[in-house]
Order: C-alpha cells, then sequence, then structure tokens
C-alpha cells in the first residue's frame, strides 16, 4: 500500500501537535518547608482550579479574562499571570529573577489583593506544593536559570519619629510620589501614563484606601517590594539606592500614608504635631486600582 | 573544456589574491541605508512634567521612531552579520553606555556583544528607571536617582529589547544584543562600515525599529570592499 500525501501529511501534523505536549511533560519538584511537590499531581489540580483564568496553555489568556479590545467586556482587569513568560511581581529574589518555591507558596496562601486571584488557603500544603511543582513546567527558564539567592532583610530598626521623618525624606529624594502621588494615593504626575509590560494600563497602589499590599501585609514584606521590584509593572528595583536602615525608614514613613489602617507607625505619628496636622488634613480619595483618581 | 579551464583558471586567481592578502584587517562592507516613501512624521514631546528635562532643550525634541537625515538617509537602523561569522565565545571587554540625559536615551540604540557589559548613566537631576522589556533575557527593573553611580548589567542571550522608562513615558530605546562585534549603526548620512571581515561568506542584516528588517549576502575574498545598500520602505502612518 502506497501511503498517499495526505497520509503523509497526517503524520506529520500529528507528530508536530504531539511534540510540544511531550515536551510538557518534563516533571518539575517544589520544596516548601518539609513538603515536596510534584508536578504530576499538581496537573490535575492546576486543570480543575486554575486554567478558568491562567488558561490551559498557563499564559494568562484563560477564559475569563478577555484581552481588551474583544467584543465581550472582560471579566477582570487585571491579566492572570503568565507562568509562559515567568515574570513574577511577588519575590524574595532580586530583579529579573525567578521566585522562590517559598514565594509562590505564599502567593497561593494569600491570594493577591485587589485582583481576581483568590487566596487557596482551601487546599492542603500538599496540594499547594504540587501546584507550584507544576507551575514550574511552564517555562525553561525554571530549568536553566542559576537559582537565584533570597535577598536579605535585615532585622527591623526601631520606631522613632526620627525614623518616620526620614523616610518621609527619602520618599521625597527617591521621587516615589512621582507615581504614588505626595500623599501615596496612586495619582502622583506619572501615574496616568503607567503601563505593564504588556502595555496595559496599571495603576501605582493607593496607600490610602489599603492595609494589605499585592505582594504581604507586614513590615518584610513592604520591605521587599521596594528591595526587587516588583517585575512586569513599573515599580522597580531600589536594591542598589538604598541601605538596609534607610529602607526600614522609608516602611515606617509608608505605613503613615495607610491612613485608614491603624498601625503603630500611624499612632506615633499621629502623636506629633505634623503628623496629626497630616492625617487630619488628607482626604482620602481614589480606589486600590486606581479608577476614580482624577489626573 | 573551456569552460573548466576559466574555472580552474579563476579558482586560481582567487586563491592567489587570498595567499597574498593575508593581512590582518581583512576585507570590509559598507554602504548607506535610505528610505523611499514618505516617513511618519516625528511628534514633539511634551516634557512639562519634568522641568528639569524640559529646559535642556529649547525647543523640545521630537520622537525618534523614524530619524532620517539629508538625501533620503535612514539613521539608527543597525547593520549586523547575522551569519557567517563565528559566535564570539567571550564578549569585548569594552563596555557599551547608555546615557539618560535631558530624559532622552544616548544613545537611542545601543548593539553589543552577548554578555558584554553594558553600563547605565544617569546624567539628569532626576530619577529615571531603566527597564528593559525583554522577552528572552530576563526582564528586569531599576530605580537610578540622580548622583548615584552608574550600574552593569548584561544579556545572556540574542535580542532586540525595547527600553523604556515607567516615570518619563515618552522614553524609548532600543537594546541589540548580538552574537557578534561587527556591527554599524547608520548615522546621520545612512552610511555604515563593517570593517575587519576575514574570507567568507556572510549574511548582513539591517534592522530599524519601524521599518523591521532586511538582508543581503556578500562574500569577502580578500582585503576588498564591497558596497551594499539598503533601502526601507517608509511608511506614513
Amino acid at each position: 500500500m502506497r501511503t498517499n500525501k495526505s497520509t503523509k501529511l497526517l503524520i506529520v501534523v500529528t507528530a508536530l501537535l504531539a511534540a510540544p505536549v511531550l515536551a510538557s511533560a518534563q516533571q518539575m519538584e517544589s520544596h516548601v518547608g518539609k513538603v515536596t511537590g510534584h508536578s504530576e499531581s499538581g496537573k490535575q489540580l492546576f486543570y480543575r482550579y486554575c486554567w478558568g483564568c491562567h488558561g490551559f496553555r498557563g499564559d494568562g489568556n484563560g477564559e475569563n479574562w478577555l484581552a481588551p479590545g474583544s467584543w465581550l467586556e472582560p471579566y477582570m482587569n487585571i491579566q492572570p499571570r503568565n507562568f509562559v513568560a515567568a515574570t513574577f511581581k511577588c519575590r524574595s529574589t532580586t530583579t529579573g529573577n525567578l521566585p522562590t518555591d517559598q514565594d509562590l507558596y505564599n502567593t497561593l496562601v494569600r491570594g493577591v489583593i485587589n485582583s481576581n486571584m483568590p487566596s487557596w488557603i482551601t487546599l492542603t500544603d500538599q496540594n499547594r506544593a504540587d501546584l507550584i511543582a507544576f507551575i514550574k513546567t511552564f517555562s525553561p527558564r525554571w530549568k536553566n536559570d542559576k537559582p537565584s539567592d533570597p535577598i536579605n532583610v535585615p532585622p527591623e530598626t526601631k520606631l522613632t519619629v526620627e525614623s518616620i521623618k526620614h523616610g518621609k525624606e527619602l520618599f521625597q529624594k527617591l521621587e516615589c510620589w512621582k507615581c504614588h502621588g505626595q500623599e501615596g494615593f496612586g495619582d502622583g504626575p506619572s501615574a496616568s501614563t503607567l503601563t505593564d509590560s504588556n502595555d496595559q494600563p496599571i495603576r501605582p497602589y493607593n496607600f490610602a484606601v489599603g492595609s494589605r499590599f499585592k505582594c504581604g501585609v507586614t513590615n518584610q514584606d513592604l520591605y521587599k517590594i521596594f528591595i526587587t521590584g516588583l517585575d512586569g509593572t513599573p515599580m522597580p528595583s531600589f536594591a542598589d539606592v538604598i541601605k538596609p536602615e534607610d529602607a526600614w525608614d522609608l516602611v515606617h514613613f509608608l505605613r503613615t500614608l495607610q491612613v485608614t489602617h491603624k498601625s503603630a507607625e500611624l499612632t506615633l505619628w499621629g502623636s506629633t504635631k505634623e503628623g496629626a496636622e497630616q492625617i487630619a488634613s488628607r482626604k482620602v480619595s481614589g480606589t486600590p486600582t486606581g479608577s476614580g483618581i482624577k489626573q | 573544456m573551456r569552460t573548466k579551464l576559466s574555472y580552474a583558471a579563476g579558482l586560481a586567481l582567487l586563491a592567489a589574491s587570498t595567499i597574498g592578502f593575508a593581512g590582518p584587517s581583512g576585507g570590509s562592507i559598507s554602504g548607506k541605508v535610505t528610505y523611499q516613501g514618505t516617513p511618519a512624521r516625528q511628534k514633539p514631546i511634551d516634557m512639562s512634567k519634568e522641568p528639569g528635562c524640559a529646559q535642556q532643550h529649547s525647543t523640545p525634541i521630537t520622537t525618534e521612531t523614524v530619524v532620517v537625515g539629508p538625501g533620503n538617509a535612514l539613521v539608527n537602523v543597525i547593520v549586523y552579520v547575522s551569519a557567517g561569522a563565528a559566535d564570539e565565545s567571550s564578549p569585548p571587554s569594552q563596555a557599551v553606555t547608555i546615557t539618560q540625559k535631558g530624559c532622552q536615551y544616548l544613545p537611542h540604540v545601543v548593539p553589543m556583544v552577548v554578555n558584554q557589559e553594558l553600563k547605565v548613566v544617569n546624567a539628569d537631576t532626576n530619577s529615571h528607571n531603566i527597564h528593559p522589556l525583554a522577552k528572552i533575557n530576563h526582564e528586569w527593573n531599576k530605580s537610578q536617582p540622580p548622583g548615584t553611580p552608574p550600574f552593569s548589567e548584561k544579556f545572556e542571550k540574542p535580542e532586540f529589547i525595547p527600553v523604556k522608562c515607567n516615570i518619563h513615558p515618552w522614553m524609548h530605546g532600543e537594546f541589540a544584543v548580538l552574537n557578534n562585534s561587527h556591527y554599524a549603526v547608520s548615522g546621520e548620512d545612512g552610511g555604515f562600515s563593517l570593517p575587519n571581515l576575514p574570507p567568507g561568506k556572510y549574511t548582513i542584516t539591517a534592522w530599524h525599529e519601524s521599518y523591521g528588517d532586511q538582508t543581503q549576502d556578500v562574500s569577502i575574498s580578500g582585503n576588498e570592499t564591497k558596497t551594499i545598500n539598503f533601502v526601507f520602505k517608509a511608511k506614513p502612518y
């Protein structure tokens, strides 16, 4: 029997279609605390819980996200993470590097505030570890990159009024206000033109209406945000330009911008004349994702 | 019989020329890059949000997506050897520099070799963040306040990378990470020159950030200079 042209074509096409499936069948592990996750177990969990938003290709193009300009209003305005590109916001590693397994795990547990990523606290530790292992199969960077060390977060310095005042100077000097605005409302001069690395409009964090950040809740989390930068967004890394003691001063000041969140820093600042005046005069405006802020 | 003889003669001549002129400089390829048609008009940039930069320009500068010179010259075209030269296993020791000045990237296009040191300088009195939008290389984003020393980075894979500053949305530059150091950027007159090419068959690619790329094949047999020109079709939009 002579193989005719169409059969030959069918064989070639099938082989080509099978190739990506075979390639993604590489198996990865994750290590979070005492738990080891396996990608084969994570696969079924991903298909059940994740691909509606993240897409079955893991590239953030799930059916719950429709790219801007499509005929149907997108259900979510913040694109789900693209695991194929492997650029992550919430990390404890320097800019340009992959997050650690613990970073990914923390994001799964915490969810991402002001976005549609829920907290997956309902799953078991093993489930989450397996999911992370599967996420690592989407990009060859997890195999090929040199492992990056987490940044060192030194112990927090003492909270004093001087620390807050110095943080205020740093906020000016490092020009954070250019995007975040003088009062941290996310309405700085450059805020309205910000785009993320996929050219989608994005707004800077509005300190006044939130108590949590995209990448955590604690002072340590806040410290990490401006040291590592949020890759894929306009938020750069200040690792090379800020000393650790200065970084803690900035953290203390930033907490005083969160006027709706009662923190030790805000209370201390409110007990000073200057601080009390500033807090009283602050008219909170805007929303966490920046809509409603007049430019 | 006659063709065989002429072929043999030609070969002998070729061999003689290579033996005779196997000098260290080698051959070179040079030429001009021009455009045909009407290029899109460049818009003046409003830098009023950054007064420190605005005052450095007596007349506002324009966008640089298409920069042209007299005689239909097309400027900022990267002309490089895309095939025929060996990949350089160790990059040049000299760094390439990009300077942020007057809220502009100088130069606008920065070619470099894989793993070559890139020095980033902030010569302004305000902060910039430098954000190469790499897709093949790692995407990083660093703040550079005024008065801080230059920092160095490098890219591990060949790629054309657009660069932006998020604080100043009009700022745009291009990094070209190439496999070897045989490259040139077309000047005001559209001219380029690729010297020091040993004998061989080369593919030369000309790349423009708005008009894409074109290739031509050139053979170098000795110390000669071969001339090739590229003509890009300009679009009014």
